[in-house]
């Protein structure tokens, strides 16, 4: 099906904690102890994770980082308003199907020609079996093929709050079972379960029955040493001086009543920035002109733009 | 272990961490794993596997902090009897002298009070909690009982005999024992005393809270105290949250069996307009849309304000939400209430329009004249108030007027139905002009009535 070489060692390298935060470190994720925990408890339990925290704090990315580290195919499923299972697990290819008919039709001629009754032709077309509802008219989606990965996969449900609540009730069978039924094929049961994520942004609560399946791993905005960890890593390419002095400065701005305070994505971002601007230091114009990265909404600028000079002094004496 | 871990969970329960028994079975296969050996690790599994949100995550680890601490006992050996020596401490390798033993016996407790180290005494303790049932503490009255059950499972009795007998006794050195069994005996109650104290901080500490939190349900919103004026705001916004969530995704709703014609051959296009793919027809559920007048007069300003920061908590699930305040006259405070947090709000709208005679017909005018465009065939309208307009002209015309118009009209009154129509009260010549009419003096009254104005919206 694809030609994706057996991961080797998948068992091994989740096998302790620190293991695994060395391995997501050398693909570039910072992973907390409990980020750790989480994957190892998954793991051993096979039980999918349900990862929460405000945007851009790393939850997508987590899942894109242990594919990666693992050699795992990662398949990722989007949900939206309006998600459902013909998306979501597999549809039949209708179009091939009605091609095939047409071009089967003289074929179909000759076989029934020598039949003489409806009743004869009948029993020598069940003789052909399920032509058309069989795996070759199968559309696999995101689901089905997570579950039919022979080395095991990934399996990423990206902001499943989005999706409706019927949805939800849906994938219960697959997160608990690892297995969908397909009325038409019969049950198909992953060999070697996936390794799911599901993130969520909060914007509606979960259901419990949801809940109850998975674990619940909630990433929380980083401290100052693990977000200076985490720059390091991401945009290797600053100095060392600049970036504690913009960790300090973003750590000092979340303590500020902003509406969306930045998360690390924006702090990445926002160090890029700098590196392009050739900065070496933070300096108060800079920022000003900067701040537009870090914070995502007209109010918050204003409001933090009182403070401005006030954080970058403090910043930097870092 | 297993006996630990229930009582683990029976203690995250009391701090509001809701855990099934499906999640118990993880946590016990997650501790299997996981071993007793590292506490973060353990600490850190075990969150995984039972807290399920933001707040939980944060009880739950105050909860096992304090749940996973037995260090607290003291270790009297050390202070006391350092010429002991090193030795391991269990009851039967003690280093009593013989004259000792021969005079206290075989009593257990006796030897432990005595001897025993902390973490001998610590076992005892612990045991004998167990037996007590000291899981199922919930007041704080209960802590002398409790003390004493523990004493008891522990053999107090037995230790208070012995003192009372070597008192009695002639023998040498009794006197001299019993008095070091007195000491030993009062550090026994010190120290369950204080396990005690723990363990109704482990179970018990939102017992309190919840017992509070149900006395509010039913009080009158108009006597709540303003020191609970916080607690009050928690419970109104969770109501809220409750009824936000169930409503919040019902938007459309298919009509089962009715093809929608035009979209299923629109979809089915690529297949030549065969029909593989039916589309059916939905119906769109409208969002609420709600106009609520409230009296802000003295003596139904309490009320107003759990009205308002009710409806305002529930803006995920009503689309458009105006708010209008009155006693002497009308105005608008949508616009307050949205720039700012109803709870600093309210203070401003009093000060603007409060504090005046009520004047129902004048404040009905100005709605009518300035605002009757909010009101529409979608639109409930929520009205706040005692009715009582100071003898003045109700204008029931005009709320003929606002009842033809709207979808429905709903008259919260905090005053119990007897009272309506005594005195100034115009009540019974409203109610005419109203789809509902009901008295709402608590925050469960409020609640049930919110939710019967959504159920009119989202009725499948």
């Amino acid at each position: 099906m694809n030609n994706i070489v057996p991961p080797n060692g998948v068992d091994e390298k989740l096998s302790s904690i620190e293991s695994i935060i060395d391995g997501l470190g050398d693909v570039g994720y910072i992973a907390s102890r409990r980020i750790a925990t989480a994957l190892f408890v998954a793991k051993n339990l096979t039980k999918p994770i349900l990862v929460e925290g405000s945007a851009g704090v790393g939850k997508t990315e987590l899942a894109l980082s242990t594919a990666n580290w693992l050699g795992l195919p990662l398949i990722r499923m989007q949900c939206y308003e309006g998600l459902d299972e013909s998306k979501a697990l597999y549809e039949w290819k209708y179009g091939k199907q009605l091609l095939y008919t047409q071009i089967l039709k003289d074929k179909m001629g000759d076989i029934l020609s020598d039949t003489k009754t409806l009743d004869e032709a009948m029993v020598s077309l069940e003789g052909f079996g399920d032509m058309f509802y069989s795996e070759q008219f199968l559309e696999p989606r995101p689901l089905l093929k997570a579950l039919r990965q022979e080395h095991g996969a990934v399996l990423l449900i990206d902001e499943v709050d989005k999706s409706d609540e019927e949805f939800e009730a849906f994938l219960l069978e697959i997160l608990s079972e690892f297995q969908v039924t397909i009325p038409e094929i019969g049950t198909i049961k992953s060999e070697k379960p996936p390794l799911v994520f599901l993130t969520s942004n909060n914007m509606r609560e979960m259901g419990d029955a949801l809940k109850r399946r998975c674990l619940h791993l909630f990433i929380p905005l980083p401290d100052e040493k693990l977000e200076r960890r985490i720059v390091a890593s991401r945009v290797p390419d600053i100095e060392e001086r600049l970036r504690h002095q913009l960790v300090a400065f973003v750590q000092a701005l979340r303590g500020i009543d902003l509406k969306k305070l930045p998360s690390i994505s924006e702090t990445i971002d926002w160090a890029r920035v700098l590196l392009l601007l050739h900065a070496d230091s933070l300096e108060i114009d800079m920022v000003r002109e900067t701040l537009n990265v870090l914070l995502k909404f007209e109010q918050d600028i204003e409001s933090a733009g009182k403070e401005i000079a006030e954080l970058t002094r403090k910043a930097n004496q870092v | 272990m297993q006996q630990t871990l229930a009582n683990f969970f029976r203690a995250l329960r009391a701090m509001d961490v809701r855990i099934s028994p499906a999640e118990a079975i993880d946590a016990h296969e997650t501790v299997d794993m996981v071993g007793y050996r590292d506490r973060q690790f353990l600490k850190d599994a075990l969150c995984i596997a039972l807290a399920k949100s933001e707040e939980e995550v944060g009880s739950f680890e105050e909860c096992f902090d304090m749940f996973f601490t037995r260090e607290e006992f003291q270790d009297r050996r050390n202070n006391e009897s350092a010429e002991g020596g090193p030795n391991g401490a269990g009851p039967g390798e003690s280093d009593l002298s013989e004259s000792d033993q021969a005079l206290i016996g075989d009593k257990e407790l006796a030897q432990l009070v005595l001897d025993g180290s902390a973490s001998d005494m610590a076992q005892a303790m612990e045991r004998a909690a167990n037996e007590a049932n000291v899981a199922n503490i919930r007041f704080g009255t209960q802590r002398g009982l409790f003390t004493r059950r523990i004493l008891d499972k522990m053999g107090l009795r037995d230790l208070e005999m012995l003192i009372l007998q070597l008192k009695r006794s002639e023998e040498d050195g009794a006197a001299e024992m019993a008095g070091r069994l007195e000491q030993g005996r009062k550090y026994l109650f010190e120290e369950a005393r204080q396990y005690i104290n723990r363990q109704f901080e482990l179970y018990a500490r939102n017992a309190g809270e919840q017992l509070r939190e149900e006395f509010l349900l039913e009080t009158r919103l108009g006597a709540i105290d303003p020191r609970d004026a916080k607690r009050m705001h928690n419970i109104v916004r969770r109501m809220a949250k409750q009824l936000a969530t169930k409503y919040a995704k019902r938007r459309k709703h298919t009509k089962r069996g009715v093809l929608d014609v035009r979209r299923t051959l629109r979809r089915n296009m690529a297949h030549d307009a065969i029909p593989f793919e039916t589309v059916w027809k939905q119906t769109k559920i409208d969002r609420p849309k709600i106009v609520a007048i409230c009296d802000v007069s003295g003596s139904v300003a309490a009320s107003a304000r759990f009205l308002l920061l009710f409806l305002y908590s529930l803006n995920e699930v009503i689309s458009t939400l105006s708010a209008y305040a009155f006693s002497g006259n009308l105005i608008e405070i949508s616009d307050i209430l949205e720039n700012k947090e109803v709870e600093q709000g309210i203070p401003e709208i009093i000060e603007k329009v409060g504090f005046r005679p009520t004047d129902y017909g004048k404040s009905l005018e100005d709605f009518t004249q300035n605002h009757l465009d909010a009101v529409d065939r979608r639109t409930t309208v929520i009205i706040l108030g005692d009715g009582r307009s100071n003898n003045t002209d109700p204008r029931t015309d005009l709320m003929r007027v606002i009842h033809d118009r709207a979808k429905s009209v709903i008259w919260l009154n905090p005053e119990p139905e007897t009272f309506w129509g005594t005195g100034d009260s115009e009540m019974p010549r409203y109610k005419a002009f109203c789809h509902v009419a009901q008295h709402c003096s608590t925050v469960k009254d409020l609640d049930r009535i919110i939710n019967d104005v959504l159920k009119t919206y989202f009725r499948a």
